[in-house]
């Protein structure tokens, strides 16, 4: 910056750098919504009952965390949507590869996806409660079917648009399916593969909870579900931000994922 | 080396929607011959070359390459794609060793060659970027380097300049007309740049389109010592007012 430049300016100049860091915007929304919550409950202008302050959040979730039930509740929660989720991605992995691959295959089984995929995932609760009663089990397959019909389309798409060139290229290098598999396919749907699952994770906490609210003995859905027919307002806020801030990490966790195994395609 | 291609005809579609794409197309190429087949869009040029590749079956005919009949693709064919063939997540280095590592040759000797290769289009520099992280025309080099490497006995050159700026195509061409003195390569080139094809192949076939066939070969004698003087010589601008006239009089016979 030359010299001659001003003062103010040159503050202005900085506040611009500092406003173009990718999270101090990300950071200054959330504070906002913070700074709205607060003064609305301190103006009493709500009923507490019905918007607790952040203070009675922040306390009731110490509490929650001191009794050892937040901790319960959120391993619960947790272990259900990656059991569930784990089960539907690495499924989805080969079906979706073997249709993209495959038009046989393909033709077989889309039509059949497609009209699975627009049944809502919790209209199947009352079934599975039927079949497997009220274990983990219907939790997870809940999970599975939810989020693997369209793990499996999206990694489908994904493959079908491998560029021929690089497939017909390792074809007149001497290559053959598995190898052409593994070294040409893989590595180029491999981002897309990870973007899939961090975009479906997000429905499998979304089925998590639902699944926890119909039947449940502990998760975060079910504390919400109880703390509801207790009118504990500040117990739903803590279990709705506990989940909104786990879901936060396991997508972070995709993002930092796919920068370090991925990072030809960003 | 000797790659026959005997009345081979290629249609598209079935019954009444059958739409022919080449015409009994033959011709031979030998070892150390550089050949072109040029032709306008439509004269079916890229899938002649894809079935020789083998990535194609001819509709009849046969094309062989030391008697056996091309039945798939293979690594005795290498091909150079106009674009898109590098894998991104591979660098240049990586990408022409990719071949080698598909054949399962020895650690030492794909790093041996690999270096050989990067230095013969002359990219040690550039080893470790990645694909996007090179030029248009380096990119294509590397594609080069790695047909090479995997040591075919014929490279199929697909437009392999096509999307190149008029410069850098240019001294592609000369780069390209070195590597053929140097290594001795056989290379079948398909393009639609008339001057290009005259410049580094020794024998040109003109294709007419719709279906595609060959109407007219010459014979290139040219004294290819200079690419520079060639460009300007006599002989090679007559010659291509020649075949540039006979191509445009299939494209008005095509339009009338």
């Amino acid at each position: 910056m030359p010299p001659s430049e001003a003062d103010p300016l040159k503050r202005l100049s900085f506040l611009r750098r500092f406003l173009a860091q990718p999270w101090v915007l990300g950071l200054v929304g959330v504070a906002t919504a913070m700074l709205i919550w607060f003064l609305t409950t301190a103006s009493g202008a709500v009923d507490n009952l019905f918007l607790p302050s952040p203070q009675a959040v922040w306390q009731a979730g110490q509490a929650q965390w001191q009794s050892g039930l937040l901790l319960k509740d959120a391993v619960a929660s947790i272990q259900r949507v990656f059991i569930g989720f784990a089960l539907s991605a690495g499924l989805a992995l080969p079906v979706g590869i073997a249709m993209g691959t495959n038009p046989t295959i393909c033709r077989l089984l889309e039509p059949l996806m497609g009209l699975i995929r627009y049944m809502p995932a919790p209209a199947f609760i009352p079934l599975l409660i039927i079949y497997f009663g009220l274990e983990e089990l219907p939790k997870i397959l809940l999970i599975f079917i939810g989020t693997f019909f369209f793990n499996t389309l999206m990694i489908m798409d994904a493959v079908k648009f491998v560029p021929s060139e690089l497939v017909e290229t390792a074809l007149t290098l001497g290559g053959r399916g598995l190898p052409i598999l593994t070294r040409v396919v893989a590595p180029f749907v491999a981002p897309q593969v990870l973007d899939t699952y961090r975009i479906n994770m997000a429905s499998a906490w979304n089925l998590v909870i639902v699944a926890e609210l119909v039947a449940a003995t502990e998760g975060l859905g079910k504390r919400i579900s109880l703390a509801q027919r207790f009118l504990r307002t500040d117990d739903i806020f803590v279990g709705l931000i506990v989940i909104g801030l786990v879901g936060l990490v396991i997508d972070l966790g995709f993002r930092f994922l796919m920068r370090k195994a991925c990072s030809w395609a960003n | 080396m000797h790659l026959q291609v005997s009345s081979v005809c290629k249609s598209f579609g079935y019954g009444p929607k059958t739409k022919p794409v080449l015409d009994a197309v033959s011709f031979d190429l030998h070892s150390g011959q550089f050949l072109a087949l040029v032709g306008s869009s439509g004269s079916g040029k890229s899938t002649m070359m894809r079935l020789i590749a083998g990535l194609d079956r001819p509709s009849s005919g046969e094309i062989r390459l030391d008697g056996e009949l091309i039945r798939g693709p293979g690594a005795d064919r290498g091909m150079v794609f106009q674009k898109y063939s590098l894998y991104p997540w591979l660098t240049a280095a990586q990408n022409v060793a990719f071949g080698m590592r598909l054949q399962g040759r020895p650690k030492a000797e794909v790093r041996e060659r690999t270096a050989y290769f990067l230095e013969v289009v002359g990219l040690v520099d550039s080893a470790r970027l990645l694909p996007r992280e090179l030029s248009g025309g380096m990119q294509q080099r590397v594609a080069i380097a790695r047909a090479l490497a995997a040591e075919p006995k014929v490279l199929l050159l697909d437009e392999p300049f096509g999307a190149l700026d008029l410069q850098i195509r240019e001294s592609m061409q000369d780069f390209l007309h070195r590597l053929w003195m140097q290594t001795g390569l056989t290379a079948l080139l398909i393009t639609h740049d008339l001057e290009e094809a005259l410049l580094l192949a020794q024998q040109v076939h003109i294709l007419a389109p719709r279906p595609g066939r060959i109407v007219r070969s010459v014979n290139a004698d040219l004294d290819r010592s200079s690419l520079a003087h060639l460009r300007v010589s006599q002989p090679f601008l007559a010659l291509r007012e020649e075949l540039a006239s006979c191509l445009r009089s299939l494209d008005s016979t095509l339009t009338a």
